[in-house]
């Protein structure tokens, strides 16, 4: 076991993790931080996306031991207690959630995306959210959200 | 357990003497988009890894004369938003935009990409088309390499990550260049083909020099030496563009993939890419 040092929604961590443990099974199994889902464990869906020092990364691909001293975002980082984020608010509003597996990974590219470009045409939300699967929405709803934000702060 | 240490290290001396340490046993690290799902599959095993992306002396694009140099953990992203590149290199930019999805391209490197080996590895295609060399040392030396000898099979390097790291890119400035590439969705998916040119071409519209990849139609990413010589020394037109694709098309060894398309498409659609790319180069400087 070695000692990780990090920051995951503002709070600061101390933990101890197996040197072969990925940032995803850290989150969950240790910071029981389970709103970052595991989907594919191989890069290929985004469920594991979380924002690691203001970029969205697939954290099933992330050994633990590299977000040393890292800053950490996960979907639990956004709402305020029971007031949530504007782009929960705006995925809730648009029909951008059904069975909601990729909602949380989803909603941290969109985050990703609008800090970067906070107002990305229809091609640009399309390409900021191709590291992300959903099998349930057809993508239109999650689109329309994301361009009913376009100018907000986020 | 898929490795029992991992070391971050922040210079390449460390690197090099905890990989010497290991004897073997160790193997650098870079994003690991390729190598972590290589581990956890257990296609590899290593001891130990050895992390370099904290080392900020590997992460540069800068222009140095007539020469443009990458440093190798410089990440996808990082090259797909480089004014220089898109500029001096742009088969490289558009290459680097291409892959993955935009979590892979914050994380995977050029790096990395080359010495995973991958006949049909986007950024491979462009540096090979540009004629670029790599500088590589290890506790022993430097070496600097045509990129074409660090290709020796699919996932195959003549790179050893367990005592040697790719440290740059070097390729001429000079070149106007294009990629093209079909793939069955935008994002995710190994291309069905790529192709990336780059000419040099003087005042009288005669070509210098010509450079054609193509990938995925042989083992490693392919140089199409014959296509290159229908336009090597002559002057550019239409026509010899056309010839030139068509060359290709014959010189390539493509497989049948269910997949990714039969062999004979493609051989079309290299014919098809490659025109669309050549035109392109030739356009734009
Ligand atoms: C979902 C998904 C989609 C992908 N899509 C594409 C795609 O569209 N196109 C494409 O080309 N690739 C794609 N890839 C493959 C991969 O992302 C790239 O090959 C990437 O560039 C690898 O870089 P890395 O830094 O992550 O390498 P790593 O995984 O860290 O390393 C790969 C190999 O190179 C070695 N290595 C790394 N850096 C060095 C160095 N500086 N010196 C010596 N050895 C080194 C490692 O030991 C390892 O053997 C995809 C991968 C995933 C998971
Ligand atoms: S679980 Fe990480 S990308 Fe699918
Ligand atoms: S809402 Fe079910 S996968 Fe996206």
């Amino acid at each position: 076991m070695e000692k990780l040092e990090l920051t995951v929604n503002g709070y600061h961590y101390q933990v101890q993790v197996e040197p072969d443990e990925t940032l995803l099974d850290m989150l969950r199994e240790q910071l029981k931080l389970t709103g970052t889902k595991s989907g594919c464990n191989k890069g290929e869906c985004g469920a594991c996306t979380v924002i690691m020092n203001g970029m969205a990364v697939n954290s099933c691909l992330v050994p633990a031991l590299q977000a040393r001293h890292a800053e950490i975002l996960t979907i639990e980082g956004l709402s305020k207690g029971e007031e949530l984020h504007p782009i929960q608010e705006a995925f809730l509003a648009s029909g951008a959630v059904q069975c909601g597996y990729c909602t949380p990974g989803m909603i941290l590219s969109v985050k990703a995306l609008l800090d970067n470009n906070p107002k990305p045409t229809v091609a640009e939300i399309q390409e900021g959210i191709s590291g992300n699967l959903c099998r349930c929405t057809g993508y239109e709803q999650i689109v329309q959200a994301v361009q009913s934000l376009a100018g907000k702060k986020v | 357990m898929h490795w029992e240490a991992y070391h971050c290290v922040e210079s390449i001396e460390e690197a090099l003497q905890l990989l010497d340490e290991y004897a073997g046993a160790s193997r650098v690290i870079a994003g690991g988009t390729d190598l972590v799902i290589q581990l956890k599959n257990h296609q590899r095993r290593v001891k130990a890894l050895v992390s370099l992306s904290s080392i900020k002396a590997l992460r540069y694009i800068e222009q140095d004369g007539e020469t443009i140099r990458i440093g190798a953990l410089s990440t996808h992203n990082e090259l797909a938003k480089s004014d220089l590149l898109m500029e001096k290199a742009k088969a490289l930019s558009l290459a680097a935009r291409a892959v993955g999805s935009p979590q892979i391209r914050n994380i995977g490197t050029v790096g990395g990409n080359i010495v995973n080996a991958q006949p049909a590895a986007d950024t491979a295609i462009a540096l090979l088309a540009l004629g670029a060399k790599a500088k590589i040392v290890s506790s022993t030396g430097e070496r600097v390499e045509v990129l074409e000898n660090l290709f020796k099979g699919i996932g195959e390097s003549s790179v050893n990550p367990a005592k040697e790291i790719v440290t740059e890119f070097i390729f001429p400035a000079f070149f106007r260049s294009a990629f093209q590439r079909l793939a069955l969705r935008k994002a995710f998916t190994l291309p069905i083909i790529n192709v990336a040119v780059a000419l040099l071409i003087d005042q009288k519209n005669i070509c210098r020099e010509a450079r054609i990849a193509i990938g995925p139609v042989s083992t490693v990413p392919f140089r199409a030496k014959k296509a290159e010589a229908i336009l090597n020394n002559e002057i550019i037109s239409e026509k010899k563009l056309v010839l030139a694709a068509a060359e290709a098309m014959r010189e390539i060894n493509p497989r049948d993939s269910l997949l990714r398309g039969s062999a004979m498409y493609r051989r079309a659609m290299v014919k098809v890419l490659l025109e669309r790319a050549l035109r392109d180069a030739v356009v734009v400087k």
